[in-house]
């Protein structure tokens, strides 16, 4: 491990090759770490922050809570209750599960016909299904506020459902393909030559199979849709619908620099995303690099 | 029985071909597609040609057409709206200014910073501890990043990190970051750049790992310093994977929305507009939507190049990520 992230020279052997080893590389060391401290301060403060009475928030900047720390859980309180981010949370579920699995199913479904079904005109579909990958939302947008009005599914959550499935299905079949094309094919023919038929390959021998890229996708999904504003701003119109996205912002209109609030909101808004990413960091860095087409 | 392979990008290496029993079943391929090609169709690309369609007209409140009016959308856009490129200043301001200069800097710095920190993480042992500091915003919301930065760029020094080290540290007077026209989309780019430098940095960090080792050594007992290794052989070989990051940035800036909609709202004035807030807000302010449909399309011939360049990719390298 060590050898192969030193991966520059041999390492010196003798004490005093070491030490100037150590000497020269000092100012990448300390180019590293004021580096660190850059990305960590930011949210760093905030989470502090969520955690100090509202007084001291006003009086005193959080890093003097280092020597001088209240701590406090009272900021989740209201936030949750008063400022509504409590439901705001499973609105926010609401509306990330089903927006996860409809592309996920329907996207890997067209992608195994894709993959291993010849049919007329295949390769020109899943061309066009590509192209439609890097379609910005805005151009839909007028359009389907207008048709969800007309269907009169504007006032649920059936719309923005149905927006994120649609815009979230090219990266999924692109994916998934790629996934799928790469399985062994002996395996694929030798169970259609037992008579298997294509729902049930595709159920019992290409799903188990793909679990790492199914996971992939379902996790860069699951989080696109979970930070989402933009589609939250248009198709929720309910208040008591908002998922958390939508309430925080709207509480930093009301609230303007009432931090005790809007950093506890932020941290609840990035509890889930954050749990994911250290749960399951290794899919998540697949899916994020897969998803860097979008 | 053909034995043409599938043409072109997406099909499968040439020379190899389905065999019979997987030609009879086309149909069901269809079936397999239907759910995804219907959906496609009624939400992405019925109403992006509505929305070219759109863009030609004016609109009620109702999003009803109510007239037509020809390319005049566009001619206002690019002549006589201010908010969205005004030409009367050298140099000039407006929404699709601030895009390029988004374009330009973050797109720069993002990439500089990833590789810069991948270069120099490869070298330390606490290398994967590091690059989960630095890509851990990029699980993060863009609505969290906004309220994060907004708390570091608050301009008293007793709440605001940044005006505390310009004051406690230098004892400068308060800069309002988000308040100022001359410093906000400095700011707002600075806090993005923080936010998506982790993505150039682990793309940039997984194509370094694939150099293989044989060619640094070699180089190294051939008497190669730190930095000709770096600039004669890391860099040539990292410039693929640097266009794609670029390609993904550059994207991302045509779309940006959420930062600036949360932390500026454009403001002050316009100074901060871009091109997706502005079309919301001529949606949803205004009510006009011939005009922000005018916006979008402007929006999608923007990314058309950088999509053709992404399926071109996909075509040379035969797809498998």
């Amino acid at each position: 491990m060590s050898a192969a992230t030193e991966a520059v020279g041999r390492p010196p052997t003798t004490v005093s090759g070491r030490l100037v080893r150590f000497i020269a590389r000092t100012p990448v060391h300390l180019g590293l770490l004021a580096i660190a401290v850059i990305w960590l301060v930011p949210t760093v403060g905030l989470a502090i922050t969520s955690f100090r009475p509202r007084d001291d928030i006003h009086a005193t900047g959080w890093w003097t809570s280092f020597t001088d720390f209240s701590f406090t859980l009272h900021n989740y309180d209201l936030v949750l209750e008063n400022a509504k981010m409590g439901s705001s949370f499973v609105n926010s579920i609401m509306i990330t599960v089903p927006s996860t699995l409809l592309p996920l199913t329907i996207g890997a479904a067209a992608a195994y016909a894709f993959s291993w079904i010849r049919f007329p005109f295949r390769d020109t579909i899943f061309l066009m299904i590509v192209a439609l990958m890097v379609v910005p939302i805005q151009m839909a947008l007028v359009p389907l506020l207008r048709l969800f009005r007309d269907l009169g599914i504007a006032d649920w959550y059936v719309g923005i459902w149905l927006a994120h499935t649609a815009f979230g299905l090219p990266l999924a079949v692109f994916l998934l393909r790629n996934f799928f094309i790469t399985l062994p094919r002996d395996l694929i023919e030798a169970a259609r030559v037992d008579g298997a038929s294509n729902v049930r390959i595709f159920l019992r021998v290409v799903l188990p199979l793909s679990v790492p890229a199914l996971a992939s996708y379902a996790i860069f999904q699951f989080l696109w849709v979970w930070n989402d504003l933009l589609m939250a701003l248009i198709f929720i119109t309910d208040s008591d619908l908002f998922p958390m996205t939508k309430r925080i912002t709207e509480m930093q209109g009301t609230y303007g620099a009432e931090y005790h609030l809007l950093a506890s909101g932020a941290f609840l808004l990035m509890i889930v995303p954050l749990i994911v990413f250290f749960a399951l960091q290794r899919y998540f860095v697949q899916g994020l690099l897969a998803g860097s087409v979008k | 029985m053909s034995s043409q392979a599938a043409p072109g990008p997406v099909g499968r290496p040439r020379g190899r071909r389905l065999p019979e029993i997987f030609k009879r079943q086309g149909w069901q391929g269809l079936l397999f597609i239907l759910p995804a090609v219907l959906l496609l169709g009624a939400l992405v690309a019925y109403p992006l040609v509505w929305t070219i369609v759109y863009s030609f007209g004016d609109t009620n409140s109702r999003l009803d057409i109510v007239n037509w009016v020809g390319f005049d959308n566009y001619k206002r856009l690019f002549t006589t709206d201010k908010v969205f490129l005004n030409r009367d200043d050298f140099p000039p301001e407006g929404a699709l200014v601030n895009n390029l200069k988004w374009a330009v800097l973050y797109t720069t710095f993002s990439l500089a910073l990833g590789l810069l920190i991948a270069v120099l993480a490869a070298r330390v042992r606490y290398e994967s501890i590091l690059k989960a500091i630095i890509f851990v915003p990029m699980a993060i919301a863009a609505t969290a990043v906004a309220i994060i930065w907004k708390f570091v760029y608050e301009p008293d020094p007793d709440i605001g990190v940044a005006n505390a080290i310009l004051h406690g540290g230098f004892n400068l007077d308060p800069i309002v970051f988000i308040g100022r026209a001359d410093t906000v989309n400095y700011a707002i780019i600075f806090a993005y750049v923080w936010a998506s430098t982790g993505f150039a940095m682990v793309v940039l960090s997984a194509a370094l790992k694939g150099i293989p080792e044989e060619i640094i050594e070699a180089a190294r007992t051939d008497g190669a310093n730190e930095w000709h290794i770096f600039r004669r052989i890391q860099f040539p070989l990292l410039s693929l994977p640097m266009a794609v990051v670029t390609v993904w940035l550059t994207i991302n800036v045509i779309k940006l929305f959420d930062v600036i909609y949360v932390l500026s709202r454009g403001g002050p004035g316009n100074s901060s507009e871009v091109i997706a807030t502005q079309m919301f807000d001529e949606l949803f302010q205004n009510g006009e939507g011939g005009y922000a449909s005018a916006i979008a399309v402007v929006m999608l011939l923007l990314v058309i190049p950088l999509m053709i360049w992404n399926i071109s990719r996909f075509r040379s390298e035969r797809v498998v990520t």
